[in-house]
């Protein structure tokens, strides 16, 4: 007999399919037509895999257990590490085009789908939410089945998680090549892949919750509080910073409610939250749970992890109208987002202490082990940015840093520094444990990775510092007349060599992780297999 | 040791932990945006504000298609050298009726909020072309193509009746000849510019991209990039009573 939830979602994808195909149909609009004909396609094939996996496996349920062990459910898992890599070679590839781009102007070869301005957002997106997505979506996947020694609920659910959201990706960065756009930052994405966004993201929540009422364990992992922070948050940004009137149901156009004043306060309120509870609050839930097992230590302090679990989800939400100060948002408002941000700097610190210290008594694997080199690195990296970005978040600092590279390299200290190597560490310890292997291929590799991004985030984040500043100090310059002294275009040149700085930055970024990526293909194709018994252990106990 | 204990009811039930969560992030963002909605001083009292023109709307939907925000900011702040380099600092006013708002984050070129009216047609629709036939160090992209595309009058109307429908002040009368008036801009001499004039008698009717014959999206950007900044009149603006 066939369940109720292959059932549902099959009824589900046959009506997505035909309401697809009625709007690729009937619509002027090309891109509706490309992307309504992807939503059409990508139903119908999986209605098919559906039945056919029905058919195989002749209805039988999956067990729970095998030989009193969970039997744990990795292919999504799987899915998505692979995914993550692959989107991060796109994404970061697209962001030394546009860095280079930037030094040299001819390429943008003039053409619409070449041009920065849409390039721009398929870089931040691909490597925000193509690359950072996938990392925590396979992540969270993987511990809360560990943490809680459960199978995650479902048959179709995971795999409908895992691919719906690939699926949104490729929506999104090709509704921008072809320039359907909202222009709210990194909420580009029109009305129909946010509304798709949002089934995925409701799934995804209930698989996660569902998860946690299966646990064996009575507690519930620290990870997984950040985890279920990250995700509940992320739904409320999404839904009250896109909320949108279509200006049909055949049209890619659509227009955001909120308008001005109001609608920056929202944007930023999102903008900002995206990196404190998407980059934040998930990658901690990683260091969480990946820092302690491959240091085999246990978190440094429960209270710790209290403390900063609830101060950080309370204070971050606050931090965003920093992103305003001195326009036309009244004062109060960026005066309080101003005021949080520099408290915000406690809890931040609060978890990276935490972080660092599960090290304590382990501290020489650091000169052993790359990979828990680069996850320890990344914490400081996060330590440093939630260091700066208080002080930008300073009235009198902002007003110089503010509409500079400055904000450019404040970001890519977090983004590279602290997402990527909490992220490239993660994927260096689960992929060995998905494919069951001993080890990676060679941990020489990684070492060679993590100098090059190293040097490459270092050339990166100095360069932007540089010409953020310099090109701000030029702006209100002036000269002994009393007379602005350089004109804007005069700044612009003076930026040429640190663009080039930076591209180089970029480029051995890039290398590492294309040099990762060969690893972690090695390491799947020829690695040593483990043996059956010797899978990691259980769940990690809580410090007292 | 026991108030610690107390945080288990978090830990012992998702249920519990997920509310937990959600009031506690929800505070923030209610206390910095709801009385965004209903304090009267958070958008200023100025005379000569409208609503886009059909033409203008156009053309912000291509700022927007085309990613300029990235690059180009539309927020002037209240310091000595923006004023000085880009003209009276930006008021909420200036982008109440802008669904959404364009103020963006970087100004890898120059801030736009007030550059309606600072160079000609012509040396918009050049630059645009080719940046750097005028601006040899500028680093933009070049948008030829603009000039090439014609606009298409099918959805500009549904186009202006969302934006009526989300509080923008277009009379019935504005909407329903939209189609015609998105042309009539771009048309001078022509009854269809006639009629415009009549429904929108504070707009410029120009041939925006010097092309007579057909309207394009170069005349649309041309025609918004002209307007930004320009409506407030600041001769009777007061500084003071607005002051927040």
């Amino acid at each position: 007999m066939i369940s109720l939830e292959e059932g549902g979602f099959a009824i589900f994808l046959v009506l997505l399919a035909f309401a697809c195909l009625i709007v690729a149909g009937k619509t002027f609009d090309q891109v509706m037509a490309f992307h309504a004909g992807i939503g059409a396609l990508v139903a119908a094939v999986s209605v098919f895999v559906i039945f056919k996996k029905y058919f195989d496996d002749g209805g039988e349920p999956i067990p729970q257990e095998i030989g009193g062990k969970p039997n744990y459910n990795f292919g999504p898992v799987k899915f998505g590490s692979v995914a993550a890599m692959f989107w991060g070679l796109a994404g970061f590839t697209v962001g030394l085009v546009i860095a280079l781009q930037l030094a040299f102007p001819a390429l943008n070869f003039d053409l619409p789908w070449t041009n920065f301005g849409r390039l721009r957002p398929l870089h931040t997106s691909a490597v925000i939410f193509a690359f950072g997505g996938n990392v925590l979506l396979a992540t969270s996947m993987y511990v809360v089945q560990r943490t809680s020694r459960a199978r995650m609920p479902g048959k179709i659910l995971p795999w409908f998680v895992i691919v719906g959201y690939n699926v949104f990706i490729v929506i999104a960065g090709t509704g921008y090549l072809l320039g359907a756009t909202q222009s709210k930052e990194y909420a580009e994405p029109e009305w129909y892949a946010d509304l798709w966004l949002t089934i995925v993201w409701v799934c995804y929540l209930l698989l996660f919750l569902g998860t946690l009422w299966k646990r064996k364990e009575p507690h519930i992992y620290v990870a997984n509080w950040f985890y279920l922070a990250f995700i509940v948050t992320i739904a409320m940004l999404h839904i009250v910073n896109n909320l949108t009137i279509p200006v049909s149901v055949y049209s890619t156009k659509s227009y955001i409610v909120w308008s001005g004043v109001q609608d920056a306060m929202v944007q930023w309120w999102y903008g900002h939250n995206a990196v404190g509870f998407f980059l934040t609050a998930g990658f901690l839930a990683i260091m969480y749970y990946f820092i302690p097992k491959r240091a085999d230590r246990p978190v440094y302090s429960y209270r710790l992890s209290i403390v900063h679990f609830w101060a950080l989800i309370f204070i971050y939400i606050w931090a965003g109208p920093h992103h305003l100060h001195y326009t036309a948002l009244p004062q109060w408002a960026s005066t309080l987002g101003a005021t949080f941000s520099i408290i915000l700097w406690m809890p931040s610190w609060g978890g990276m202490i935490n972080g660092l210290m599960t090290l304590s008594g382990a501290w020489d694997k650091l000169r052993t082990d790359p990979v828990l080199r680069m996850m320890v690195v990344s914490v400081a990296f996060y330590g440093m940015s939630t260091f700066e970005g208080p002080l930008m978040s300073l009235r009198s600092v902002n007003s110089l840093s503010h509409y500079t590279d400055w904000t450019i390299g404040h970001v890519h200290s977090g983004a590279l520094g602290w997402v990527g190597y909490i992220s490239f560490g993660a994927l260096y310890c689960l992929i060995p444990w998905l494919w069951n292997r001993k080890g990676l291929y060679s941990l020489k590799l990684v070492n060679w990775h993590f100098w090059l991004s190293t040097l490459g985030i270092v050339l990166y984040i100095t360069s932007m510092w540089v010409s953020g500043i310099m090109q701000g100090l030029m702006w209100r310059a002036y000269d002994q007349l009393g007379f602005l002294e350089y004109s804007f275009v005069e700044t612009v040149e003076a930026m040429h060599p640190f663009y080039i700085i930076r591209a180089l930055g970029g480029a051995l970024f890039l290398l590492g992780a294309v040099i990762m990526a060969y690893n972690l293909w090695m390491t799947v194709r020829h690695g040593e297999a483990e043996e059956a018994e010797a899978t990691p252990a259980g769940s990690l106990a809580p410090a007292e | 040791m026991s108030a610690w204990k107390k945080h288990e009811v978090f830990e012992k039930n998702s249920f519990v932990l997920l509310i937990g969560i959600l009031i506690v992030v929800a505070i923030g963002g209610l206390v910095e945006i709801a009385p965004l909605f209903y304090l009267k001083s958070t958008i200023e009292k100025t005379e000569g504000m409208r609503p886009y023109t059909p033409l203008e709307l156009t053309g912000r939907n291509i700022f927007i298609r085309e990613g300029c925000y990235t690059c180009h900011s539309q927020m002037i702040r209240p310091m000595r050298d923006e004023l000085e380099r880009y003209g009276h600092y930006s008021l909420a006013a200036e982008s109440m009726y802008d669904h959404p708002f364009q103020w963006g984050s970087k100004r890898t070129g120059p801030d736009l909020a007030r550059v309606g009216g600072k160079y000609s047609d012509d040396w918009h629709v050049e630059h645009l072309k080719d940046p750097r036939s005028l601006v040899p160090a500028s680093i933009m992209p070049g948008y030829p193509f603009l000039a090439e595309n014609r606009l298409s009058t099918r959805d500009i109307q549904a186009d202006l009746s969302v934006n009526a429908f989300l509080g923008t002040p277009y009379t019935q009368e504005q909407i329903d000849n939209a189609a015609a008036d998105l042309m009539g801009q771009a048309r001078p001499d022509t009854d269809a510019a006639y009629e415009f004039e009549e429904r929108w008698p504070t707009a410029k009717i120009r041939t925006f991209d010097g092309n007579l014959k057909d309207v394009t999206e170069m005349d649309a950007l041309v025609a918004y990039l002209q307007v930004l900044g320009t409506m407030v009149d600041f001769s009777i603006y007061d500084d003071k009573a607005n002051a927040r």
